[in-house]
């Protein structure tokens, strides 16, 4: 069992609201996911620039690594949120980057990258991890969040969600998947890095191997159905769209609802109860084997 | 005849239950602020009514025996589940496995029902004014399971007993369950639960069809080893 939400606004005059309403419908879902959460914001970003969502070990000094990053870089600039730092450089600089951090700093974790995306993630309970990461006071257009109850690898910050494995790309996933390690090694071969052994990875590598060949989310959606084994429930981001799918047997929960203000997702309805308007909400469950997709104007 | 009213963001889904376990003095009960609780109103066994004004989580009127309950809104999952009698009306949709297990009473879904709609029904009247999901009916053993709309795929899959009547398409059968012939008292009995749901006169028992069990897979035998 874990429990996922999300959250897509349409009105932007919601969006400094995003972060307060993703972060109780997270602690909502708590029973849903106790061992750790994890969430992603699609806020402000800088044309030409991206973020680098980084975990260092703890006790970690990051001036060095800023220092390096400037001189490969050129500007940077970084935010620290408790256990993660969120580093700001030129986009065309992520792939410099990104070596120079696996060679020199290769105890520092690299969540997800992108020109709006924040990713954050920890063990421990929703309510005390979405606090510690600042998430109530933060805005956006979009964010997914996740609450996980683990079964298929280990209670670690690693294996919370959300997986991220492509430029403001992320998913979160209920459920498991059964043919994760053949993917993984397909996916592998194509070129998509995928870090971990966890099989909720897998399905956003997927994704993101499709995306990266041109499809829409809606099409890389489509596809994913046929392709990955398994129970599940997504959710997923990207840094203009907002998907949901579920597998054909649909063993994994989930409720939408709709307003004129926002498109909102979750495991189950007690998530959604503290959105504003819900009495007058169209309230529906998402079709079993059918994509489900908003865009916004990016 | 006054009215007890309960607000679970106050009292909380134990002090309701409590409540409609222990107060007998009261028939009619109101239920504020359900919020997508679990297990609101179960196990009553008093001829009351109760109405509960919002969405409701899972397992809503679960066990129930003599009372009336109302939803109004959509109901999570397993609403009504292992219900003996009374009757449990969802205005909304329903989510999975509505009715499952149900022995009696009846259960009217204003909106659709998801999958698993009357999984392992063992006499309960189900009433479905839109369509239902996938593998609803899976292993019925008694009861209705009445759909005005459409049925997803694998109806009735491993079924016993039990008589469904869809009026629009059915995507697929599942193992064992066969379409039937509508026989007069056949229509008798449909007609009867479309009354219960008052629906009589508004809804004609000609334009729907009748499936149940092919009784082939009541016993184990080699030849059937393919639809196992």
């Amino acid at each position: 069992m874990c429990g996922i939400v999300g959250l897509f606004i349409k009105d932007p005059a919601l969006e400094p609201r995003l972060g307060e309403l993703l972060a109780r419908m997270l602690e909502v879902m708590s029973d849903r996911g106790p061992d750790s959460a994890g969430f992603a914001v699609y806020g402000a970003g800088r044309p030409d620039f991206v973020k680098l969502s980084l975990r260092p070990p703890a006790g970690f000094d990051a001036r060095s690594l800023m220092a390096a990053l400037s001189v490969a870089g050129g500007e940077v600039s970084a935010v620290t949120r408790d256990s993660h730092v969120i580093v700001e450089i030129p986009a065309k600089a992520e792939a410099a980057a990104r070596a120079l951090i696996a060679e020199r700093f290769p105890e520092v974790t690299v969540v997800g990258s992108g020109a709006r995306m924040e990713i954050y993630k920890e063990v421990g309970l929703p309510k005390a991890v979405a606090e510690r990461f600042g998430l109530p006071a933060m805005s956006g257009s979009h964010g997914i969040g996740h609450t996980r109850m683990a079964t298929e690898s280990a209670v670690t910050t690693n294996g919370a969600h959300p997986f991220s494995t492509g430029r403001d790309q992320c998913l979160v996933h209920n459920g498991s998947l059964s043919n994760h390690n053949d993917m993984r090694r397909r996916l592998t071969r194509e070129g998509v890095r995928i870090e971990t052994e966890n099989d909720s990875e897998v399905a956003a590598g997927y994704l993101t191997w499709r995306l990266g060949k041109g499809e829409a989310l809606n099409d890389a959606l489509t596809a994913a159905l046929s392709a990955l084994d398994g129970f599940f429930t997504f959710v997923v981001g990207t840094e203009t769209g907002f998907g949901v799918l579920r597998d054909p047997i649909a063993c994994k929960p989930a409720v939408m609802a709709e307003t004129d203000a926002y498109v909102a997702f979750g495991s189950e309805y007690r998530a959604l109860a503290g959105l504003p308007g819900i009495e007058t909400a169209r309230v529906f469950e998402p079709e079993p084997a059918t994509v489900y997709f908003w865009e916004r104007a990016a | 005849m006054t009215t007890r009213v309960i607000d679970l963001a106050t009292e909380g889904v134990r002090g309701l239950n409590a409540a409609l376990h222990a107060d007998k003095a009261h028939k009619h009960w109101q239920v504020l602020n359900p919020a997508g609780l679990h297990s609101i109103a179960v196990g009553i066994d008093a001829p009351t009514t109760v109405e509960i004004d919002g969405h409701v989580g899972y397992y809503c009127a679960g066990m129930n025996k003599h009372a009336s309950v109302t939803v109004k809104g959509n109901a999570g999952v397993g609403v009504a589940e292992n219900m003996m009698s009374g009757r449990v009306h969802v205005l909304g949709d329903a989510s999975q496995a509505a009715g499952a297990t149900a022995h009696g009473g009846s259960l009217i879904i204003d909106g659709n029902a998801s999958a698993r709609c009357g999984i392992s029904m063992k006499g309960v009247d189900i009433l479905v004014k839109g369509n239902i999901g996938h593998m609803s009916a899976f292993m019925a053993q008694a009861g209705t399971l009445t759909v005005l709309g459409n049925a997803g795929d694998a109806l009735g899959d491993s079924i016993y007993e039990a008589k469904i009547f869809v009026r629009g398409t059915v995507a697929g059968l599942g193992a064992d369950c066969i379409e039937k012939e509508m026989r007069d008292e056949h229509k008798a009995l449909l007609f009867g639960r479309l009354k219960a749901a008052g629906l009589d006169g508004q809804v004609d028992v000609g334009e729907f069809r009748r499936y149940g069990s092919a009784r082939k897979l009541y016993n184990f035998t080699t030849d059937n080893l393919d639809a196992y």
